[in-house]
């Protein structure tokens, strides 16, 4: 086995006594001596610091960067404003979707932050088709860290004053001590908060500095699975992966107009065939939320069925400590994906009635 | 008190056995969000998967630890599954059983044993 990497933080985790874990090739904190579920309450509840430095970070320079990358996302990026982000997936020609991302407007560049488990084959995929009119730059040496809950407003601002004042998906460029950081008021738990690129070398005392605040509190990798999982967030590689198409996963919204039969600039990225079709049409099947009636947690890989026929299967589920219940999310026949619908899940050989529900399963709070 | 490797005790009451799981596993699991246990009058057989325990992280059972029947279960549990992390050692006992064959209990390791074998 290849040796692990470490973050920038990697020596915070481990005096804050976190339980490390392999993932995506790094060494990561799973969960602190607190554990997930007062983790994932602390960060409903105040603020959560995650390292999230593993993640690719990488820049797009050219005078049509952003004609160039709408070749390979089915998303609306030549209007995207400077200072704003967007969500987005790279596509395959079966439509299949490659991973989800990112992309902000930083100006005179775009800058992307892409899966950890993806972001070598996302690079190699944005030199092959990019570099002949843009410049494909992954950024290294800096760590990223997210800040989330109704009190990362405050925490942010006291030391980058200027975070309080974008709003949800703005990105800024902010100075800590001197510092440059890169801010998108974004995240991954439904919860207000930020992402923040950190250069390497200053990231520990800007965690630290954030940490010594009474509302922060570092969250491991299994509360951020919790709470994005509440908030109805796909990860890549349970939910969505190249055998599931952006409609399929009810990623609709994702795709804007100018990109869509009739847009502007329609069509025009791999697989668009099948995924405007789709659009049109209907899939075949949806992703749902899933809310089991009983206690059990229902778990990914867990099959699904309406009578004798199996009509889907759960990509996550688990424990929703906000909600106090379990809550899955899965795939389902179109015909049976309404809110309402009962189903049974297979649970350990016994069959357990489950209803389809409304994504997400506890509202955002986003700042808008 | 006996111990299982699977990280179970063993508490002997008269001619009765009581089970839990240890501080360790508890600690282990996380959270536990989910208790399933056996209907009591329930035959089993060591090795049985007779309980379910879900935490915030995993799945996992609990075996039969001996031959017997299930005499008692632990309902506290299904309505408040956080007492095992509370109270492993004793409010959150799992289920209590009569057993053929007391002596099958000696083949467990004993305090110092499980320690060390936690180490």
């Amino acid at each position: 086995m290849s040796e692990l990497h470490r973050t920038p933080l990697y020596d915070l985790h481990v005096s804050l006594g976190a339980k490390m874990v392999p993932f995506a090739g790094y060494e990561m904190p799973v969960q602190y001596p607190d554990g997930v579920m007062k983790e994932h309450l602390a960060c409903r509840e105040g603020a959560g610091l995650f390292d999230v430095s593993h993640m690719g970070q990488v820049r797009i320079t050219g005078t049509n960067a952003a004609g160039a990358l709408e070749s390979l996302v089915p998303v609306d990026i030549a209007g995207l404003a400077e200072g704003r982000q967007r969500y987005a997936m790279f596509t395959n020609e079966d439509g299949g979707i490659l991973d989800d991302l990112m992309v902000a407007n930083r100006g005179n560049h775009l800058f992307l932050v892409v899966n950890a488990a993806c972001k070598a084959e996302d690079i190699a995929h944005l030199e092959r088709h990019l570099s002949h009119s843009c410049t494909v730059e992954p950024i290294t040496d800096r760590a990223l860290i997210a800040l989330q809950g109704p009190k990362a407003e405050a925490a942010l601002n006291a030391l980058a004053p200027g975070a309080a004042l974008m709003r949800f998906m703005d990105v800024a460029t902010l100075d800590w001590n001197g510092v440059e950081v890169w801010v998108s008021r974004s995240g991954y738990t439904g919860e207000d908060g930020y992402e923040i690129s950190v250069p390497e070398g200053a990231a520990e005392q800007f965690a630290k500095d954030l940490l010594s605040q009474a509302s922060v509190v570092p969250i491991g990798l299994g509360a951020r699975d919790s709470l994005r999982l509440e908030a109805g967030l796909c990860l890549y590689g349970s939910d969505i992966d190249t055998g599931t198409s952006p409609i399929e996963a009810s990623l609709n919204w994702a795709i804007q107009k100018a990109r869509r039969a009739g847009g502007a600039r329609a069509g025009g990225f791999p697989g668009a065939d099948r995924i405007l079709r789709e659009m049109n049409d209907g899939p075949a099947r949806k992703r749902v939320g899933l809310l089991p009636d009983g206690r059990a947690p229902m778990r990914a890989g867990t099959k699904l069925f309406d009578g004798d026929e199996q009509v889907g299967e759960i990509t996550s589920g688990g424990f929703a400590p906000s909600l106090e219940r379990p809550i899955s999310m899965g795939y389902v026949l179109t015909k049976l994906s309404k809110t309402g619908t009962q189903l049974e899940a297979e649970v350990r050989g016994k069959r357990m009635p489950v209803t389809v529900s409304d994504l997400p399963f506890r509202a955002a709070t986003y700042k808008r | 008190m006996k111990y299982t490797e699977e990280h179970e005790w063993l508490r002997v009451e008269d001619d009765v056995v009581v089970v839990g799981i240890t501080e360790h596993a508890s600690e282990q699991l996380g959270d536990v969000v989910f208790v399933e246990l056996p209907e009591a009058e329930t035959k089993v057989a060591k090795g049985d998967d007779i309980v379910v325990i879900e935490s915030v992280k995993a799945a996992s059972d609990i075996t039969a630890p001996l031959d017997g029947e299930i005499i008692a279960v632990n309902d506290d549990l299904v309505d408040n599954p956080g007492l095992v992390n509370e109270d492993p050692l004793s409010a959150a006992w799992f289920f209590k059983m009569k057993v053929e064959d007391l002596s099958q209990i000696n083949a467990y390791m004993d305090e110092d044993a499980y320690k060390e074998f936690i180490d």
